[in-house]
């Protein structure tokens, strides 16, 4: 049995946490450059607040409607992530983080009611962390999305679903009655995978709800749509397609950019977590451009094992704006590379590292500017080459002094600049409450 | 993937005690070495000695001098977990009224309130049309002297 676990409306919710003034009220939070709403409160979207929606178009329900806006805060949300993650792993013996606010878990061998470990598990979340989240069981990926799908829109729209599904859902736990009645319930368009094109056109051939769609006949849907949606079909009857260990088996376009591993011997020094950190770094700008977007934000995380409790315990998790959105791998490199040299510790034993892209937008929005190596043909060196530059940037460092020679030195989102460029353009950001000692959260006391 | 099951046994060798496999001088260098130099040892370390729990634990500064019966002063550093239960007589963090407040948490008998721990501040208490939510427990206070 898997489960999928997303913190509802993640990045409110974070805010949330810190500012309890904005509990119960409608927030949304906006993008890197206050340009359009990418979280929403429950209560924003009962305003008719559409996600991705430009701000100017519903800035007048500040007025109106007592709306609260935020600029995007990514150092906060990456970091409540990692805490939100480290929680939900301990009850699971596998764990896929799949985005900044979802992890699948893998129950393969556990026993007792899951149904129970789950609402355990939300509880944790919940008092140790503070996010609210849903959890989703069932057999494939694609049904445990669905199941969250489920559980959440049950608390939050009451009468839609059985109260008892609410915030979390088990399909393993219903009969087949029952569970055909959800399907019959719920929209095909909310299936992972199908989405606003491809839910119009099944509608269009009478195929409106996930009953209908897990009927319809897997060779026409193929000949019809894609393998892809087949796939789809064969998950939702129970058939796994999606591969556990793979973050990429995903059926649609990803709004964050992770590439993670465990090392299989521990890291130690400065020089090994770089050279992992670069190869993340790569490998996600090549996700990121295979799907045409450009990313606001770099998060880079290295870590110990929590499995060896007789080593020390040192996590890092660390997020760095940039100045604007790029896909050019040796820009976002030399971030990620920038921010894991900061934060490295001597004296431990990391296990782990990572590199997730954040702010995910369509590379065409790319403001018109002269930049000599926006295009692909022109900024995708062979990984040797990038690696030979890499290599002779550190021996210019180590002889001449740290960041003698940077890459794009102007755009690199640096501590030193971001506190400028990016102040001005975020100008509701709350503070970064959890990893800046001069924004700690302030009680009155 | 975090393939936490995949991470191989004897990936992280490595304890509290010295560690043995650290680097050592080739032994055809020439003069006195210092005698402690082929062992790493590991100085204190704030985070392993004051956080129990890392996920839950978050910085906080007072800010004003409700508390100073309690040892908390304005400026002062407070480690907070959300972990531990709120028990009679804790330092807390609640929510009240839209804002974090520093509190002793008055917990017996059915009745929760909260208490300043100096004159001048009136109890809360839970129910009397206030919204009250224990936010966490202050488990530790950091009082810099010299700055």
């Amino acid at each position: 049995m898997l489960a999928l676990v997303d913190a509802n409306n993640m990045y409110v919710s974070c805010e949330r946490v810190f500012a309890p003034r904005l509990t119960g009220r409608p927030v949304v939070v906006l993008s890197s450059n206050d340009g359009a709403c990418i979280a929403r409160s429950n209560e924003a979207k009962e305003l008719g607040i559409e996600m991705a929606q430009p701000w100017f178009q519903v800035k007048h329900l500040v007025r109106s409607a007592g709306l609260i806006a935020v600029s995007a805060n990514f150092e906060l949300y990456s970091d409540m992530s990692a805490r939100m993650m480290a929680v939900a792993g301990r009850f699971a013996p596998r764990q896929q983080i799949y985005s900044i606010d979802e992890c699948f878990l893998d129950f393969d061998g556990v026993r007792g009611d899951l149904v129970a470990i789950g609402r355990q598990l939300r509880a944790a979340v919940l008092r140790e962390v503070g996010l609210p989240t849903s959890i989703g069981f069932a057999a494939t990926k694609t049904l445990a999305k669905l199941a969250n799908h489920v559980g959440k829109t049950a608390e939050r729209r009451p009468g839609s679903y059985p109260a008892c599904l609410a915030q979390v859902c088990s399909f393993g736990a219903l009969d087949p009655t029952d569970l055909d009645a959800v399907f019959g319930a719920t929209d095909v368009g909310a299936v992972w995978g199908v989405g606003r094109r491809i839910g119009a056109k099944l509608r269009e051939q009478g195929v409106k709800t996930v009953l209908e769609f897990v009927r319809a006949d897997a060779a026409t849907i193929r000949k019809q749509f894609s393998v892809v949606l087949e796939k789809t079909l064969l998950e939702l009857r129970g058939t796994s397609c999606l591969d556990m260990s793979d973050v990429d088996d995903a059926p649609t376009a990803r709004q964050q950019i992770l590439v993670s591993r465990s090392f299989g011997k521990a890291i130690t020094d400065p020089a090994g977590i770089i050279e992992a950190v670069s190869e993340f770094a790569s490998r996600a700008a090549e996700k990121l451009r295979h799907q045409d977007s450009a990313a606001g934000a770099v998060g880079v995380f290295f870590t110990t094992s929590p499995f060896r409790p007789n080593d020390r315990q040192h996590s890092v998790n660390v997020t760095r704006p940039l100045v604007r959105p790029t896909a050019d791998t040796r820009l976002l490199v030399a971030t990620a590379v920038h921010a894991a040299r900061r934060e490295f510790r001597a004296g431990f034993n990391y296990a782990k590292a990572g590199v997730i892209l954040l702010d995910l937008q369509p590379a065409s929005q790319h403001q018109g500017e002269l930049d000599l190596c926006s295009s692909d043909e022109g900024c995708t060196p062979a990984a040797k080459d990038r690696t030979a530059l890499m290599a002779a940037m550190d021996v210019l460092n180590r002889r001449f002094g740290r960041d003698s020679v940077r890459i794009g030195s102007a755009t690199l989102a640096s501590h030193d600049t971001d506190v400028r460029s990016w102040a001005t353009r975020q100008e509701r950001r709350s503070p970064r409450y959890t990893t800046r000692w001069d924004e700690m959260p302030v009680v009155k006391a | 993937m975090v393939n936490r099951d995949l991470l191989p046994d004897g990936a992280a060798v490595g304890s509290d005690r010295i560690d043995d496999r650290a680097p050592r001088k080739s032994l055809a260098s020439a003069g006195f070495g210092s005698p402690g130099e082929d062992v790493t040892v590991r100085r204190i370390d704030l985070n392993d000695a004051l956080i129990r729990h890392p996920q839950s634990t978050f910085v906080m500064r007072a800010a004003g001098e409700a508390m100073a019966g309690a040892g908390i002063s304005n400026g002062d550093v407070l480690l907070v977990d959300r972990a531990l239960t709120p028990e009679h007589g804790h330092v807390v963090i609640a929510a009240l009224e839209g804002e974090l407040t520093c509190r002793r948490l008055h917990q017996q008998h059915g009745l929760m309130k909260l208490q300043a721990a100096g004159p001048g501040h009136a109890d809360m208490v839970a129910g009397e049309g206030a919204q009250l939510e224990v936010w966490g427990v202050v488990t530790t206070v950091i009082k810099t002297l010299v700055g």
